[in-house]
């Protein structure tokens, strides 16, 4: 009884929480504030834009045949005869409120067009992001672990072949060959004819609609639509990931701490998933997070390709026909994602990084 | 004295594309419950020593032997396996900087609890009790602090007294030493050098030590070899280390200062082709 209170007391004593819960609370404040600042200056940059571009806001609303009278109204309702300051601030108080002004194209607002075809990329570039993770970091550590063996030769000509072939080709290659001929998955589109609009939109995702509807004819079809260019989206990653995997995991295999893991007496399999793999996490999570970010910045040729409804195509093709609040707003929301992730992967770094703290 | 290991011409080759390179060409020894110091410049072949008897080379590194008996069972003849129960319970290795040779990512405690758990099937409770006891033992004042702390946070001579306790927590037979103190301040490598030699001397260890510091490691061993270019050229007591006889040996003393006979200028090492092709001696007792 005495040996088990004496080791009651031995076991690792926890620190006051006063001390967990200010540090966290000072971490949060300090997060907000930048994500504040950084928004400040990407609504500055594409405002500067919005003025300087020589299309003339007020004509694309009325049109180039209405009178004097009507332009001037619709001018002094946008707001343009107020100062520039003024005028960005009203636009600041806009975004805050998801007010991107009105499409021109199609008359709708641009929130609501957004809020259509960003879930789209968003479903797409997520699962991509899952393939070339779930394949590409195993591969880049085996590649290193096995240095200079056929499966690095595999996962070099890989990764080569990835960086070289233009998506478009690898893209109607693949349409062709794997819906064409084979016929094993979806064709261009999220859904086939008969499953669009099926399923009520929660998410705006279809795979999750499908399945929070319970409707698994849906989710099928969907998912052999999606299939393959989120493999195609996923080979591209993969091919940077497990690149950069290798590299990073070679640096770690050579320190020394990985001899002592070895001294220890510890299986090659711990050396390099329990030693090795932990000092590696960090920088594998900024590659891994501008992956993310590029694909949700909406891959336009992969979108035009399989004709996905995503915001790559959206803001490709509201820039084509002079479209600016959907080209700025489409802008203020990719530049959005990129800071979102660029503090996520800054705290991540925080947690398995005991050197940043 | 019943030796605990025992070396028999041991190569260590690397073939690269211009032939193989022996890092270390037929050396032979024996270990018993001693402090035996392998000393050498830079590229002669006492750490390669050191690893290959752990069986640490990684390919395309090439390690051959007549035999490496450890209490007179071969660890050629192992398995990776087999190996891995060697390695850590019953030869240790303490590496040179414990800036690197410890996981930053990791606590210290859960390194230490690690080392321990691979080769004793106890509760973590009791690891952690244990890797307290061997935290004070290379005299780590508040080892609970410690045990939660990050490697980063320590200093050197604290790092290295935490990788000894770590690498003597599964009570090895045999600690390899290599360079444990070169990283260190001069004012803390004593220190160190005291705790690992009673921790050595408490427990009938066999310490192998090796080093580049003629005086430390005559101060500090039983017996020292001396290695040049991959073989011994040399074997003498530790005490007698001042009369060697080989003038590698003499070159090695005489380019060192020393404060009782100044000079104004060391000399400096005249080197012999013959030493590098003259056949190792032994240093079996």
């Amino acid at each position: 009884m005495a040996l088990s209170e004496d080791n009651h007391e031995r076991r690792p004593p926890r620190a006051p929480l006063s001390d967990v819960v200010w540090p966290v609370a000072r971490t949060t404040l300090r997060t907000f504030g930048s994500i504040a600042v950084t928004l400040l200056g990407l609504l500055f940059v594409t405002f500067v834009i919005g003025r300087v571009m020589p299309i003339d806001p007020v004509l694309a609303i009325v049109g180039e045949r209405a009178a004097q009278s009507t332009y001037d109204a619709v001018y002094q309702q946008l707001g343009l005869d107020k100062p520039l300051i003024v005028q960005f601030l009203y636009y600041i108080w806009d975004v805050l409120h998801l007010d991107f002004g009105i499409s021109l194209l199609n008359a709708r607002p641009v929130s609501e067009d957004i809020a259509r075809v960003f879930p789209a990329t968003l479903e797409l570039a997520t699962l991509g992001i899952l393939f070339g993770v779930v394949l590409g970091v195993p591969l880049g550590v085996l590649a290193a672990v096995r240095k200079g063996s056929w499966i690095d030769q595999i996962a070099r000509v890989v990764a080569l072949v990835g960086y070289s072939m233009p998506i478009f080709w690898l893209g109607l290659m693949g349409l062709l060959v794997f819906y064409g001929i084979l016929g094993w998955v979806g064709g261009p589109g999220r859904v086939g004819i008969f499953y669009v609009d099926v399923v009520p939109s929660v998410t705006g995702m279809i795979l999750i609609d499908a399945a929070l509807d319970g409707n698994w004819d849906v989710f099928k079809d969907a998912f052999s639509h999606i299939i393959l260019p989120a493999s195609l989206l996923g080979y591209y990653s993969l091919a940077y990931i497990s690149r950069m995997t290798r590299s990073f995991m070679l640096e770690q295999l050579s320190a020394e701490y990985v001899t002592t893991a070895r001294v220890k007496g510890m299986s090659e399999w711990d050396v390099i998933w329990k030693h090795a793999f932990k000092n590696i996490r960090v920088q594998l999570i900024t590659v891994i997070a501008l992956s993310y970010a590029g694909l949700l910045e909406g891959s336009v040729l992969t979108e035009i390709i399989f004709s996905w409804p995503g915001i790559g195509s959206y803001i490709t093709t509201a820039l084509l026909s002079a479209d600016m609040n959907a080209v700025l707003g489409g802008t203020v929301v990719v530049g959005l994602v990129f800071i979102l992730l660029n503090i996520f992967s800054d705290l991540l770094y925080k947690v398995f990084d005991p050197r940043a703290k | 004295m019943s030796a605990l290991l025992d070396v028999e011409n041991l190569w260590v080759k690397f073939p690269s594309r211009h032939g193989v390179f022996d890092a270390v060409r037929g050396v032979s020894f024996t270990l018993g419950r001693e402090r035996l110091g392998i000393v050498g410049e830079s590229g002669s072949g006492k750490s390669m020593t050191g690893r290959a008897i752990l069986r640490l080379i990684r390919p395309p590194g090439i390690v051959e032997a007549d035999h490496i008996k450890l209490d007179g069972v071969n660890l050629l003849d192992k398995t990776e396996k087999e190996m891995r129960a060697v390695r850590g319970q019953r030869i240790s290795m303490v590496m040179q900087d414990p800036k690197y040779s410890l996981n930053p990512v990791m606590t210290i405690g859960d390194q230490i609890i690690e080392a321990y758990r691979l080769h004793n099937k106890v509760s973590k409770s009791a690891a952690y009790k244990k890797s307290l006891e061997m935290l004070e033992a290379v005299s780590i004042r508040d080892p609970e602090r410690v045990m939660r702390a990050y490697p980063h946070e320590m200093s050197g001579g604290m790092g290295q007294r935490i990788m000894i306790a770590m690498m003597l927590i599964p009570n090895p037979e045999i600690l390899i030493a290599d360079e444990p103190t070169s990283a260190l301040d001069v004012s803390v490598q004593r220190q160190v050098l005291d705790i690992m030699d009673r921790l050595v001397k408490e427990r009938g260890m066999g310490l192998i030590f090796i080093s580049h510091d003629l005086n430390l490691v005559a101060d500090f061993c039983d017996r020292v070899l001396i290695m040049y270019a991959g073989r011994i050229v040399e074997v003498c007591d530790a005490d007698k280390l001042h009369e060697a006889k080989h003038p590698y040996t003499q070159g090695l003393l005489n380019s060192l200062p020393r404060l009782d006979a100044p000079r104004d200028r060391l000399e400096v090492l005249q080197r012999d082709p013959a030493w590098s092709e003259a056949p190792s001696v032994s240093g079996r007792v």
